[in-house]
Order: structure tokens, then sequence, then C-alpha cells
């Protein structure tokens, strides 16, 4: 199976890399428009701050191409967030996949820190992704910015409200947390997304 | 629910692990990534690894080290010592780390912590504090705690995190490596000065540490490293005990 990594100057991009190839997978990191479209599973990784990242997708003819492919499509934390309509995070617009906006987390008490730093339990699942997967496992996320829960929502966590843990339109999936470095539940998703 | 985390710190020299009584008297603990594997096994939630080699080849091993780690290990780490500009911060994020510490380079070019957190994120800049309860104030120390600064910790905390930094890592001087608890008053003081989780650090002895260190000193995460290292302390059975005593962890 042919995977590729969209390589579009995000930061840690090995992590997921060695996530795969505990999995068996040598994934190819690349920007190259053909690889990219003959590739089995295209994978949306990324750390990073929208307005730079969403300016550097366009000016590599990357956003355009990202949105018309067809294999399935795995967008992990900024790369979820950049794959939605508009994020606050520098007044942005992205991809526009999923229509839905990234909106910054507004604490209600001192206690809730931002980021959203560490390990917070899935709920409410229901795409092939989880499968086999139990309510309320562990998965680690860091993010300042987060996407409300709406249709597209395929798995929720709690922190200050419900909001989007994971999201799903046809064949393009998407986690604001990073299964490559959930330990052994992140990889059953990974797994699972290579499965699909 | 979002899980207090458990971080077992790995002080690395020349590729292997050691870890400081008070800052001296090293004594070996074995293979980072061995160790770091086990932890993971165990049930750590993050590991740090901290590189505390002074020379040039030594920093090079670190980096090899630092790949070595990514590739084998499944959640996250932080890797901290040495970085003084952002070029050193470039070199760590592409060689897997997850996140940077910095301290003694912080303290001196404090602008480097918005450097980092604008050209990587908030979240890869954890800022390290080493400090120490003199004539009624905490003071913050650069060198592993060997120069004494003029900089009060709850403010400079205050301006590291104004300038972008993701976490502060807390080591109180006085609590680390006598494992009679962690420095839970300060601690809980700086939760209440600061938006961004904080990592305590220095004094883990005993299971209980651990709860008080989340109850008492509202910490987000608890670092610590013989206690792991030697076995005194299994991970498994802290976190068993922790949701014992209704602490949420993973």
């Amino acid at each position: 199976m042919s995977v590729v990594i969209i390589d579009y100057n995000a930061g840690n991009i090995y992590s997921v890399v060695h996530a795969l190839r505990r999995l068996g997978i040598n994934p190819v990191v690349t920007a190259d428009k053909e690889t990219i479209l003959s590739a089995d599973k295209i994978i949306f990784p990324g750390v990073g701050e929208s307005k730079t990242t969403m300016d550097h997708l366009r000016s590599k003819n990357l956003d355009q191409l990202l949105i018309g492919v067809k294999q399935p499509l795995l967008g992990i934390c900024l790369g979820m967030q950049l794959m939605c309509k508009f994020s606050e995070e520098g007044g942005t617009e992205c991809l526009g996949i999923f229509d839905v906006p990234v909106m910054k987390f507004r604490p209600e008490k001192h206690a809730d820190k931002i980021p959203h730093m560490g390990w917070n339990t899935l709920m409410n699942l229901k795409s092939d992704l989880y499968k086999g997967l139990a309510e309320n496992e562990s998965v680690y996320f860091v993010h300042s910015y987060y996407v409300p829960l709406t249709e597209y929502t395929i798995a929720e966590t709690s922190y200050i409200q419900n909001f989007s843990a994971s999201l799903q339109k046809d064949n393009f999936y998407a986690t604001q947390f990073h299964p490559e470095k959930s330990g052994k539940i992140g990889e059953v998703i990974l797994k699972n997304f290579l499965e699909l | 629910m979002l899980a207090k985390r458990i971080i077992p710190c790995l002080d690395v020299k020349d590729g292997k692990t050691v870890k400081g009584i008070n800052f001296v008297n090293f004594r070996d603990a074995g293979d980072p990534v061995e160790l770091g594997r086990q932890y993971s096994e165990k049930g750590a939630d993050e590991l740090v690894y901290l590189d505390i080699t002074a020379s040039h080849e030594g920093r090079k091993t670190f980096l090899d080290l630092v790949k070595s780690v990514a590739a084998n290990l499944n959640i996250p780490f932080t890797v901290g010592g040495g970085i003084n500009e952002l070029k050193d911060v470039d070199k760590l994020l592409n060689a897997g780390a997850d996140k940077i510490s910095i301290n003694s380079s912080a303290i001196r070019n404090p602008r480097l912590i918005e450097e980092i957190a604008g050209n990587f994120g908030s979240q890869v800049c954890v800022t390290a504090i080493d400090a120490d309860f003199m004539d009624g104030k905490w003071i913050c120390f650069l060198n592993g705690g060997r120069i004494p600064t003029d900089k009060e910790l709850f403010s400079w905390a205050k301006e590291a995190e104004n300038r972008g930094a993701g976490e502060i890592l807390f080591t109180s001087m006085a609590h680390d490596g006598v494992k009679t608890g962690y420095a839970n008053e300060a601690l809980a003081q700086l939760s209440e000065t600061l938006t961004i989780p904080i990592i305590a650090s220095g004094g883990a002895g005993a299971k209980e540490h651990f709860k008080d260190v989340f109850v008492e000193g509202k910490a987000d995460a608890a670092l610590a490293a013989s206690v792991f290292h030697f076995g005194e302390i299994d991970i498994k059975e802290l976190k068993d005990y922790l949701k014992r005593e209704n602490i949420a962890v993973r």
C-alpha cells in the first residue's frame, strides 16, 4: 500500500512517519502532485499556526489538490482544523472541506488551562476509523482552537465543553488528537485508517 | 475528562541516562530508549529527555538519541538541555521531538520564547524554571541551579506565559532529589498565577506525593526521575493508586 504524508513545512511530520513504520508501512513525505494523487492513502498532518500554514499550502497550490482528492485522507490536529471552513486563529480562510468553523477555547474558570494538552477520552464513536475501540479510551491532544460538535463529528471529547475530537465527510477523515502519539489506541486508529 | 499526566524525566549524558541528587553525584540508570519504552508500556503519559552533556560531540549523540526515541516511542516526549537558539529547536523537532524545554537560555534571552512560539507554536515551548526559596522569595537560577538571577519565580513564569510558553516546568531546587514531596504551596500559587499547564518537578518519593501535587499543588502534570528509574515506584501501580484516590489519570 502506498501512503503519502503531505510535506508542507508543518513540523514534526516525522512522528507520523515513525508511527506508520511501526505498523509496517513506509510512507512517502511529499508535496509532489502526481505522487499524492497516485497514493492509496493520504495523511495531512500538522503542528503549527493556521494562517502561515494555509499561506504555504496556497503558495504550493496544494489547497485545490487536497480538496479534490478521492482517496481516504486523514487530517491530524492542525490538518483537521485546516480542513474546516474558517479558523479564528489569525482569521484564516481554510480549505472548507468541512463547512464548520474552528474556534478559540474560551476558559470558563481558572482551572481551564489553554492549550488543551494531554490525554483525554473519546466518546460517541461513529465511524470505521474507531472500529474495535471501546468508548472512553484516552488519546493525546495538544491544541488551543477547537471544532464544535457538527453533523460531521465522529468522536467527541470534553474540555470546557464537548467538541469534535474527530470529523468525517465522505473520504475525508480528521482527528483533532494525535493518533501517532496516542500509544496503542492511536495505533488501532491509524491501522483502521489504513484498512479503509 | 482531561487526565493528570505522569512524566518520567531522563537526564542523559553522552547517550546514557543519569539522575542527579540535588543536581550533583550522578548515578547510572540505564539505556534511554529502552527505559523510555518500558515507561511507555507501564503507562507513562509523556517523557522528558534532558541533555546534560556539555561537549559538542555529546550534542550530536543526543540528536541521534532523539531520532531513536522518536522511532521507537508512541507517546509524546520533550527534550531539553543546550537549546540556545531557534536553529537548535528546529534540529530537535526535525529529529522527532514533540516539544522542547528551555531554561537558562530563556532567562538570558526571553525573546527566544516568542521566536519558538512564533515559528513552531506555543505547544512545543516548555519553559523550565529552577527556583529556590531564599530570603522570603522564590529566586530563579541559571545553569542547572548554579547561578542565582534577579528573576522571581511567579513574575518570570507569567512573563514566559505572556511571551508564548505553552507549559511551565517548575523545579523546586530544595525539594529535588530529597523525596519528601513536591513544593505544593508554590505550585498552587503558580497555578493561580498562570493560565497555561504546569508540570511539577522535584520531590517525588512516594505515591502520596503525586496525589498531593495534583490536589494541593494543583499541578497538571507531575515529573519524577529516580523513583521511577530505580523502581521505587511502579508507574502502573501509581496510576491504580491515583484512580482509587479519584484523580483523573489515563
